[in-house]
């Protein structure tokens, strides 16, 4: 987890969707990426990516906890004693965790079940807590919405293609929709797809082709 | 020969700076090195290199040690064949044409695809082609069962060139064995191709009554449930169509079901003679896989818990694609350890988790091919410990 001191954006109010800000949302769904760049919340994207409709869950859940923890903590930041941070973020993470998880197990049983032990680590989840020590410590509530917003969608994003590949290659179909049968192909499913070893593949893959397209580079 | 070079010749200018096909040059170089040694020299200034072995001379001698496996098994692939349904009256043509016409398709697969990727990408990268397929195109076939469907063998390949070698940077900075990175791919991909009785090919025939499509290994493995001894059930196994298929002497001829390629220890042995000759393999790798995988063998024997461990150490040697394993991948120069103590280090831990994995895990009945994979990854580290060894030692001598 990031120990760095929080990148502080704001200086003088601005307007929430000022182009600074709206770098905050599109910065991590590109050259930002939690997991592709920062190589963060990988364990959670592979364990739920075998298929789309749990990935989809999994997006909205982590987007809502990390966006929602990173207002409340940005408001809490000037009474937060620094040495107790950390216990009181997880916290207040965990209320959203356990909100989430309700909700879920409320009106969506088969993909709680399926997905149950995943909603509960978002609480450990690198993400979660690297944008609130990164981020929220240290900025206003509005921007801290943002770039809670922007990294829980970056992490969609790289969810969603890893979870396409795999159910499409693993099984042959999107959102449990039998493509190929619909096309009367017959198509052997990759069983190597549906390990998590297959995410691996993916995830490096994705990272191949987004760094060659845009040219990142680790610097040391 | 002469006019091989002048047709080259003739059209080389077009490939050349400023020519129509500049864009193609290092596929036209790729072409020439591979039939001439360059007859390009050092500069008169700096180092003189005067051996003309350059990487694909290499290469060559490793696909030249490789040959009696091949030609054995295009063999088998036919005699296992007519034996499985039950035709003893075959002819060697006969057994040889089965053997090609399953055999040579698989090695046309593997190359076109591969050397078809590696072209592609030395065009993008402009870089002149990497030699290394030349190797892990035949060795590909070679540890295929005979009867994989061919779509399956195009798709491994791709995966293991892609992913395997040129994600971390095209020939030498591969960090696992690109050919067992293949079969492992389909090992997980596809295992109902790849595992079970697949060995012998079968075509449209029947079975004759009788058959049984088990390996070694499985009989080995199912000794642990059933509790009776190993090399009695192997001795009288195949009773009515292959009489004597598993006997201590035919498992080191090799004149039974497998992988194309590595049925036989005595030619993967000829190979291994070739490699270690030409100065290509090391000799110590081969040793020490041997070595370790007989050690844990004793070991076993030892604590003899069940059947399985208490099978003779010397027919882990046999069964399997041990040998095989140990004289072509294991030897692989860039996935090895490169330092000497390193060598031996990692071919004894490579015989022993191929054992340990064979007798402990069920789900994988081969271990060879997940024990290189996982020595492959430590090899590095293997390394890093000898030379920070070997520094230590020097710097307790240094008396300054």
């Amino acid at each position: 987890m990031s120990t760095a001191v929080a990148e502080v954006v704001e200086k003088k109010s601005e307007p929430l969707f000022s182009k600074k800000n709206r770098k905050l949302i599109s910065n991590p769904l590109d050259i930002d990426n939690p997991i592709t760049v920062q190589v963060l919340g990988v364990c959670s994207a592979l364990a739920v990516t075998t298929q789309m409709e749990a990935a989809v869950v999994m997006t909205i859940a982590l987007t809502i906890v990390t966006a929602s923890s990173n207002v409340i903590i940005s408001l809490l930041r000037n009474t937060i004693p620094s040495r107790i941070r950390i216990i009181v973020q997880l916290a207040i993470v965990s209320l959203w965790v356990i909100l989430v998880d309700q909700l879920l197990k409320a009106y969506s049983y088969d993909l709680w079940k399926q997905l149950s032990v995943y909603v509960g680590l978002i609480i450990t989840n690198c993400i979660v807590m690297g944008r609130l020590e990164a981020f929220a410590m240290g900025n206003k509530p509005g921007p801290s919405l943002l770039d809670g917003l922007g990294n829980g969608l970056g992490y969609g994003l790289i969810l969603l293609i890893v979870g396409f590949f795999r159910e499409l290659l693993g099984g042959g179909s999107i959102f449990g929709f039998k493509v190929f049968e619909a096309m009367n192909i017959h198509y052997t499913g990759n069983g190597l797809m549906l390990l998590p070893a297959g995410a691996c593949v993916i995830v490096g893959v994705v990272i191949w082709v987004q760094r060659s397209i845009n040219g990142h580079r680790e610097t040391h | 020969m002469k006019f091989l070079r002048n047709q080259l010749d003739k059209v080389k200018h077009s490939f050349e700076k400023g020519g129509k096909l500049e864009k193609y040059y290092y596929a036209y170089e790729a072409l020439d090195t591979f039939m001439f040694a360059p007859n390009t020299t050092n500069d008169v200034k700096g180092s003189q290199i005067r051996d003309a072995v350059d990487l694909k001379r290499l290469m060559m001698t490793v696909i030249i040690a490789m040959v009696p496996c091949l030609l054995f098994g295009i063999y088998n692939v036919g005699h296992q064949h007519f034996l499985a349904i039950g035709q003893t009256s075959a002819t060697l043509g006969e057994k040889i044409g089965i053997g090609l016409w399953q055999v040579l398709p698989i090695v046309v697969v593997s190359y076109g695809v591969g050397l078809g990727i590696e072209f592609v990408f030395s065009i993008l990268r402009k870089h002149p082609v990497n030699e290394g397929f030349l190797v892990t195109g035949m060795l590909i076939p070679l540890v295929m069962p005979p009867d994989i469907p061919l779509w399956q063998v195009g798709v491994a390949t791709a995966f293991a060139v892609i992913i395997g070698k040129e994600a971390f940077g095209g020939t030498g900075m591969n960090v696992v064995n690109v050919a067992l990175t293949a079969r492992a791919f389909l090992y997980f991909a596809y295992p109902t191709d790849i595992s079970g009785g697949v060995w012998t090919y079968l075509g449209d025939a029947q079975a004759i009554a009788g058959y049984s499509g088990a390996t070694p290994l499985a009989i080995a493995g199912d000794a642990v449930s059933t509790g009776e001894n190993v090399v009695a059930s192997l001795n009288t196994f195949g009773t009515g169509w292959n009489e004597g298929v598993f006997t201590l002497q035919n498992l080191f001829i090799g004149l039974r079901p497998g992988s194309v390629g590595e049925t036989s220890t005595l030619m993967c042995l000829i190979g291994a003679l070739i490699l270690i000759i030409t100065g290509t393999g090391s000799w110590k790798i081969i040793v020490s896989v041997f070595g370790g995988a007989y050690a844990m063998g004793l070991l076993l024997n030892l604590v003899g818990s069940n059947a399985y461990t208490q099978m003779p150490a010397h027919y882990h040697l046999i069964i399997g694609g041990l040998a095989f394993g140990a004289v072509f991948m294991a030897t692989d120069p860039v996935t090895a350890a490169q330092t000497e103590t390193g060598k031996w280090v990692y071919g004894f831990l490579i015989g022993l988790f191929t054992v340990l994995i064979r007798v402990f895990n069920p789900a994988y009945p081969e271990g060879i091919m997940l024990a290189i994979l996982l020595m492959n990854v430590f090899a590095p580290l293997i390394d890093y410990f000898v030379v920070s060894a070997n520094k230590k030692r020097r710097l307790q001598r240094a008396t300054v």
